[in-house]
C-alpha cells in the first residue's frame, strides 16, 4: 500500500512538470482521481478488507487524494494565469495611434458672454428678459423721451422698415416694454441681452451687434447704486482688478447721465495701446431713468426711481478672448469657431 | 466742435495747459477727440534768404544763403518764388514736419541744411489755404524779424481740443458757451463780449419789413449795415476761422460766421440791393426751385422753411442761402439776418440738403438771448473791420417766451439721486459757478436757469449739473439693498445650444440681414418678406426668414477657405409679416458636410447621421416617441429622395434633409427647427419608472418588402399587431442583393417583450409574433424570410 501511494506521488509530480495546457491537466485529472483512476483504484479491493484493514486503507486514501488535489488545483491556477497574460499579451495594441476623433463642437464667443451675464444678473434677482428685435419706433425711440427729430436720433443710424417699425437700435426699447408691460406697476429687476442693428460698419462697427440692457426701478435707488452694482459686472467680467470709473454724459433717458470706463485689463491702467495710454476704457453707458421715461412706462417719478445701463457684448467678446476685429464674430470661418472648444474660466468676486 | 484755445480766452482765463484742460473738460462730460498744437510742425525760424542762384546740376533747383540771425545755412530750394531778399519760414535740421523729420542732406552735390517751407507743408488743411500758399514757399512781410518763431509771427500759435459734444449741449456749439463751461469748471467769471457801434439817425424799419408767415420762425431780428469794404480779413479772424475748422473768405463773410462760433447763433448776410426791401419767412411750396449759393438747383417740399422775397424764395432758411442775393465782391449795402427756426424743420431739410455748422446748430437749439446779441456783434465787428456804417433801429419778429427758467429743487433731492451727502454751501458754490442765480426759501432753492442752458428744464437736470460739477466720480458705489427674489432665465435655447456643440457642432453668429433673392427658399411658407427701407447693400435687404441661407453662406464662405468638415448650427430669429403684423420667431438651423468623424476610421455626414443629431436634441429636450418624418410638400431647394418635414404631434416644426444637386453639388445636409412652435408642446417632468422584475425576451425577425415601403411602416404594423408588451422594436439589418428581387429588400427587426407584472410564456410571445408575421403580410405584402 505505501509502495503504491509513493508510486502515485512521484508519478504525479513528474505528470505536472511534463503537462503545458489546462487540456492535459484535465487528462491527467481524470487519470488520478477519474472513476479508473490511479487514486480511485487503491480503495476498489475494500470489500475484502476487514473493519481495521478498512479505517486505515481509507485513511491513507484520503489523504494521498486530497494532496492530489491540492497539487492539481495548485497546478492549474498556474496554467490559468499563464494562459491569461499570454492572451493579454496578444491583446497589447499600441496606445500612441491616434484616437477615434469625435467631433469636438464650440461655442461662440459672442453667445458666452451673454449666457456669463446672464447668469451673473440673475445670480442677483434680476429677470431675464427677451424683447424684439423689430420694434416699433414707439419703443425704441419715442417712449425713451426721443421724440421724432430729436438730435439724439442722429448717433443712431437706423433700419427702417416702414414709418412705425424698425430694426431696434439698442435693447434699451425692452426698458420701455417691461414698464408697460408690469400692470400691477411692481418693482422691475431685469436684463435684456440681444442683438441691435445700426447702418454703420468699419473694423469696431458692425451693422449688427449685441447689447444687453439693465433696468432696476424700485423706491430709493440711486446713482450709487448703479456705480456699486456695475463695479460687480466688471469685475465679473473683466476681473477681480477691475475698477470703474463715472464721467458725465448725455443719454435722452436718463438724467443723471453717465459715461462708465473700466481700468484697462491689458495693462492694469497703466496705459497701453489698447487703451490709448488713457488706463481706462469706455464700456458702458448708464444713468437714472429720466422722469418722462418713467411716466410714459406707468411709473409716478415721484415714487419710483430707477437706473438703468446699456453695453456692447461684442466688445466683452472681443475683450476676454482678444479677438482684433467684431467682424471676425459674424464671419464664421471654421478655424475661427474651433478654437471655442473648451470651458470658460470664471472670475470670483467678492 | 473745434476749440481755439485763444478765442476762447478773450472770454475766460486758462491756467492750465491744453491736455489738462481737454481732460479736466472730459471730466464733466464734455469727451474730446484730439487736442493739440494747430501747427504742430517744429524747429521753425525766420530767415531771410541772402543769396539765392540756380543750382549747377538741376534746371528747378536754387541754392540759396538763409540768414537765420544766429548762422547763414545754405539750402537748396525748388519753390518758383524763392529769390534774394525774402523773408522765408526755415525749417531746421531736425525739423518735424506733418511730411516727415527735416534731415541735413547733400542734393546733387549741393549741400542743403534745412527746408524752406510753404504754409502747407506747415500741417494746416489745404481746403484752408489759397493755390499760392500750396504751390509756392510762404512769403513774409518784410517787418518779420530773423531768427523769431514764423507760427508766433503769423499768429498761427494756437491750441485746438476737438470735442465730441452730447447732442443736448448745444450750448457749447459756442466759443462763449464754452467759456461758461471752462469758467465753471475751473471757478472764473465769464469776460464781456464787445456789442458796441455808432449808428445812424435812420430807422430801418422805414427801409425793410418782415413778413413771417409760419409758426417755425419764431423769431427773427434783421438790421441794415450800408457801405462796407469787402476784403481780406485781419489775421485773427482768419486764424481763428482755421482753427475753428472753417475756411476764410473775405471779412463780411468771415465776420456771419465769427460771430456764429462765438455766440453759436447762425447769421446769414444778404446783399441789400439784391433782396429789395422785404423778407418773407414761409414755408415752401411743394415742387417749388431754389438755387442755392452753391449753384444747385434744389426742388423744395412743404417741410422746407424758406426765406423769400414776395417774388420768389431766395434761400433754404437755417440751412444754405440762395445764389441771388449772395454776398459779392461788389456789395455795398447788406442786410443781416439772425433768426430761430423750428429745429424739427431744419433737421428734416438738412439731412436732404446739407449738414453744415449752421444747421447743426440750429437743430440742437439756440438761446434767442444770444439771438440778439449776435445782431449786435455783427454790427460791431462789420463797423470795426468792414468800414460799414449800421442803420438805426432793428426789424424785430418775437413769438417766444425769452425768460430765464426757474426750477425748484432740494439738497435732499439732489443728494438722493446721487446716493451721496453733499453739504448745501457746496451746492449752492456749484450753481455760481455755473452762473445760475437762485433764492432760498427753507429747503427749497429755486434756481433761474440762464436761457442759454436750454438743455436744463427739470430738477433732474440740475442734479446731473451738481454731480458733474462736484465730480460725478468721487460717488462710491454701493451694493444694491433689494429684497431677496430669484432670478428668471429661459434655459431652453441655451441647453439646445450646449447640447449640439456636445454633439460636435460649432456654433455660428450671423446676420438677419440677408439678401432679398434668398428669403424665400428652403421653405414652401408663405409670408410676406420683411425689407428694410435704406438698406447698406443689396446684399443685406431683407431680414431672413430661414437661417439656413446663412449657414449656407458660412458653408461657401469655409469652403473658398478649404475647410470642407463643416459641422455648424446656430438659434436665431426669422421675421415675416402676415395681415399687416409683424412675426419674428426663434429658430434652430443646423449644416452638417464632410466628415463627421475624423482619424483613421472616419465617418462622412450622410442622412443617418443628421438625423441621429435630431433624435440626440429632441429626445434630449423630452420628446421622445412624440415626433417623427413625413415625406410631404418638400421646397425645391431640397432633395425629394432625402429629406422630410419634421413633425411633433401632427405639426409640422421643422424639415430635415439633403439640399438639392440644384442648390450646390456637395453633400449637404440641414435641419431647421422652428423653436417657437417645438416649445408650443409642452414636456412632463422627468420620472422614475419602475423597472420591471421579469425578464425580457428577445427575438429578430426579417421581411422581404418592396422597396418604396419604409422601415418605420413595417414597424407601426408589427407595433400595433403586438401591443403594449413589445417594449422596444429595432432595426438591425437592411439587405438588398443577389439573394432577393431587384425590387425588394430585406429588413430585419429585433422586438423586445416585457410584462411588469409577470414573466412572459414563450407560448404568448410566439403568439404574438405570429400576429405580427400576419399583419406585415395583409397590410404590406411582406414575407418573412427564412434563415
Amino acid at each position: 500500500m505505501k509502495e503504491k501511494v509513493e508510486g502515485i506521488k512521484t508519478s504525479l509530480d513528474s505528470d505536472l512538470r511534463s503537462i503545458t495546457s489546462l487540456n492535459d491537466l484535465g487528462q491527467l485529472k481524470s487519470k488520478y482521481l477519474g472513476k479508473k483512476g490511479v487514486v480511485t483504484d487503491l480503495t476498489s479491493n475494500m470489500k475484502e478488507l476487514s473493519v481495521e484493514e478498512r479505517k486505515e486503507v481509507g485513511k491513507i486514501a484520503n489523504e494521498i487524494r486530497e494532496e492530489v488535489n491540492n497539487k492539481l488545483n495548485e497546478k492549474e491556477e498556474e496554467l490559468k494565469n499563464k494562459e491569461l497574460n499570454e492572451k493579454l499579451e496578444k491583446e497589447t495594441i499600441d496606445i500612441s495611434l491616434p484616437s477615434k476623433k469625435f467631433k469636438r463642437g464650440s461655442r461662440h464667443p459672442f453667445n458666452r458672454i451673454v449666457e456669463d451675464v446672464e447668469d451673473f444678473f440673475v445670480s442677483m434677482g434680476y429677470d431675464v428678459v427677451d424683447g424684439p428685435e423689430l420694434e416699433t419706433d414707439e419703443n425704441c425711440f419715442r417712449l425713451l423721451n426721443l421724440p421724432d427729430g430729436h438730435p439724439a436720433r442722429d448717433a443712431q443710424d437706423t433700419f427702417y422698415i416702414d414709418e412705425e417699425y424698425l430694426l431696434r437700435t439698442q435693447t434699451s426699447s425692452v426698458q420701455a416694454r417691461e414698464m408697460q408691460a408690469n400692470k400691477e406697476k411692481t418693482p422691475i429687476r431685469m436684463i435684456c441681452p440681444g442683438k441691435v442693428y445700426r447702418r454703420d460698419e468699419d473694423a469696431t462697427h458692425s451693422h449688427q451687434f449685441g447689447q444687453v440692457e439693465g433696468l432696476v426701478i424700485d423706491k430709493n435707488i440711486s446713482l450709487a447704486d448703479l456705480k456699486g452694482t456695475l463695479e460687480l459686472f466688471a469685475k465679473k467680467m473683466l476681473g477681480e482688478n477691475t475698477s470703474v470709473r463715472f464721467r458725465p454724459s448725455y443719454f435722452p433717458f436718463t438724467e443723471p447721465s453717465v459715461e462708465v470706463d473700466v481700468s484697462c485689463f491689458k495693462c492694469g491702467g497703466k496705459g497701453c495701446a489698447l487703451c490709448k495710454q488713457t488706463g481706462w476704457i469706455e464700456v458702458l453707458g448708464a444713468g437714472m431713468v429720466h422722469p418722462n421715461v418713467l411716466r410714459m412706462g406707468g411709473y409716478d417719478p415721484e415714487i419710483w426711481t430707477g437706473f438703468a445701463f446699456g453695453t456692447g457684448l461684442d466688445r466683452f467678446a472681443m475683450f476676454r478672448y482678444a479677438i482684433p476685429d467684431i467682424r471676425y464674430l459674424y464671419t464664421n470661418d471654421i478655424r475661427f469657431l474651433e478654437q471655442f472648444d473648451r470651458k470658460d474660466e470664471e472670475n470670483e468676486i467678492k | 466742435m473745434k476749440l481755439s484755445r485763444k478765442f476762447v480766452s478773450d472770454y475766460v482765463d486758462i491756467d492750465v495747459d491744453i491736455n489738462t484742460l481737454a481732460e479736466d473738460m472730459t471730466s464733466i462730460g464734455n469727451e474730446y477727440d484730439s487736442c493739440g498744437k494747430l501747427i504742430p510742425a517744429t524747429k521753425l525760424i525766420i530767415g531771410e534768404v541772402i543769396d539765392c542762384h540756380p543750382h549747377p546740376d538741376s534746371d528747378h533747383l536754387n541754392v540759396c544763403k538763409v540768414d537765420i540771425g544766429s548762422e547763414i545755412l545754405q539750402i537748396v530750394c525748388g519753390a518758383p518764388n524763392v529769390r534774394s531778399g525774402l523773408k522765408v519760414i526755415v525749417a531746421l535740421t531736425g525739423a518735424v514736419l506733418p511730411g516727415g523729420v527735416i534731415k541735413k542732406s547733400v542734393i546733387r552735390g549741393e549741400e542743403s541744411n534745412g527746408m524752406i517751407c510753404a504754409i502747407s507743408e506747415l500741417g494746416l488743411e489745404h481746403k484752408f489755404l489759397t493755390s499760392k500758399d500750396i504751390d509756392g514757399i510762404h512769403e513774409l512781410p518784410q517787418d518779420a524779424k530773423v531768427g523769431s518763431d514764423p507760427i508766433k509771427y503769423l499768429e498761427l500759435d494756437d491750441e485746438v481740443i476737438d470735442f465730441e459734444l452730447t447732442s443736448n449741449r448745444g450750448d457749447l456749439l459756442s466759443i462763449l458757451g464754452m467759456a461758461y463751461e471752462i469758467g465753471a469748471l475751473y471757478n472764473k467769471k465769464v469776460k464781456d463780449i464787445d456789442l458796441s457801434y455808432e449808428s445812424t439817425e435812420e430807422d430801418v424799419n422805414n427801409v425793410f419789413s418782415l413778413d413771417i408767415r409760419t409758426s417755425n420762425c419764431p423769431l427773427f431780428l434783421a438790421k441794415k449795415v450800408t457801405n462796407v469794404t469787402i476784403k481780406e480779413s485781419p489775421a485773427f479772424i482768419k486764424n481763428r476761422l482755421i482753427a475753428s475748422g472753417i475756411r476764410p473768405i473775405n471779412n463780411v463773410v468771415d465776420i456771419s460766421n465769427y460771430v456764429m462760433l462765438e455766440t453759436g447763433q447762425p447769421l446769414h448776410y444778404y446783399d441789400a440791393n439784391r433782396l429789395g426791401e422785404k423778407i418773407v419767412v414761409r414755408m415752401a411750396n411743394d415742387g417749388e426751385e431754389l438755387t442755392t449759393l452753391d449753384g444747385q438747383k434744389r426742388i423744395l417740399s412743404n417741410s422746407d422753411i424758406v426765406i423769400a422775397t414776395d417774388k420768389e424764395a431766395v434761400g433754404l432758411a437755417g440751412v444754405m442761402g440762395g445764389l441771388t442775393t449772395e454776398i459779392e465782391e461788389d456789395t455795398k449795402d447788406i442786410i443781416i439776418e439772425s433768426a430761430i427756426f423750428n429745429a424739427t424743420s431744419i433737421r428734416k431739410t438738412s439731412k436732404k440738403v446739407l449738414r453744415s455748422e449752421a444747421s447743426n446748430r440750429f437743430e440742437k437749439g439756440l438761446d434767442p438771448k444770444r439771438t440778439y446779441m449776435a445782431i449786435e456783434r455783427s454790427c460791431h465787428l462789420l463797423e470795426k473791420y468792414a468800414d460799414a456804417t449800421i442803420v438805426g433801429g432793428i426789424v424785430e419778429y418775437k413769438d417766444m417766451d425769452i425768460n430765464d427758467r426757474k426750477i425748484d429743487i432740494t439738497c435732499e433731492k439732489i443728494n438722493k439721486v446721487l446716493g451721496i451727502t453733499i453739504p448745501e454751501d457746496e451746492i449752492l458754490s456749484i450753481f455760481d459757478r455755473l452762473g445760475f442765480t437762485y433764492t432760498i426759501n427753507k429747503d427749497l432753492i429755486t434756481v433761474v436757469v440762464p436761457t442759454r442752458r436750454i438743455d436744463i428744464s427739470i430738477p433732474e437736470d440740475l442734479v446731473e449739473e451738481v454731480g458733474r460739477i462736484y465730480g460725478i466720480d468721487k460717488i462710491q458705489g454701493k451694493k444694491l439693498e433689494l429684497p431677496v427674489k430669484p432670478g428668471n432665465c429661459n434655459k431652453n435655447i441655451r441647453l439646445i445650444r450646449n447640447k449640439l456643440a456636445s454633439l460636435g457642432l460649432n456654433e455660428t453668429l450671423s446676420y438677419s440681414l440677408i439678401s432679398e433673392s434668398d428669403v424665400h427658399k428652403f421653405t414652401n411658407d408663405e409670408f410676406t418678406h420683411v425689407k428694410v427701407l435704406d438698406p447698406m447693400s443689396e446684399d443685406r435687404n431683407t431680414l431672413r426668414y430661414s437661417l439656413i441661407p446663412s449657414l449656407l453662406n458660412i458653408y461657401n464662405y469655409n469652403k473658398a477657405r478649404s475647410n470642407h468638415d463643416i459641422s455648424i448650427y446656430e438659434v436665431g430669429k426669422g421675421f415675416y409679416k402676415k395681415d399687416n403684423e409683424y412675426y419674428e420667431e426663434n429658430k434652430l438651423a443646423i449644416l452638417m458636410t464632410g466628415k463627421y468623424l475624423e482619424g483613421i476610421s472616419s465617418m462622412k455626414v450622410d442622412f443617418y447621421v443628421i438625423k441621429g443629431i435630431l433624435e440626440e436634441l429632441l429626445e434630449y429636450l423630452g420628446y421622445k416617441n412624440r415626433y417623427s418624418l413625413k415625406i410631404d410638400n418638400l421646397p425645391r431647394e431640397f432633395h425629394p429622395g432625402q429629406s422630410a418635414s419634421i413633425v411633433l404631434n401632427g405639426n409640422p416644426i421643422g424639415i430635415i434633409g439633403k439640399l438639392h444637386p440644384s442648390v450646390t453639388k456637395d453633400d449637404i445636409y440641414v435641419i431647421e427647427i422652428n423653436l417657437d412652435k417645438l416649445f408650443s408642446f409642452k414636456v412632463k417632468s422627468m420620472q422614475y419608472k419602475e423597472l420591471s422584475k421579469y425578464p425580457a425576451i428577445a427575438k429578430d425577425m426579417a421581411f422581404i418588402v418592396k422597396k418604396n415601403i419604409m422601415a418605420s411602416e413595417v414597424m407601426d404594423v408589427i407595433k400595433r399587431a403586438c401591443g403594449r408588451l413589445l417594449v422596444d422594436i429595432s432595426v438591425f439589418d437592411v439587405y438588398e442583393g443577389d439573394k432577393i428581387n431587384s425590387d425588394e429588400k430585406s429588413i430585419a427587426f429585433t422586438l423586445t417583450f416585457q410584462d411588469q407584472n409577470r414573466t412572459l410564456s414563450d407560448e404568448e410571445v410566439m403568439d404574438l409574433f405570429s400576429k405580427a408575421i400576419k399583419e406585415v403580410e395583409v397590410k404590406l405584402h411582406g414575407v418573412l424570410r427564412d434563415k
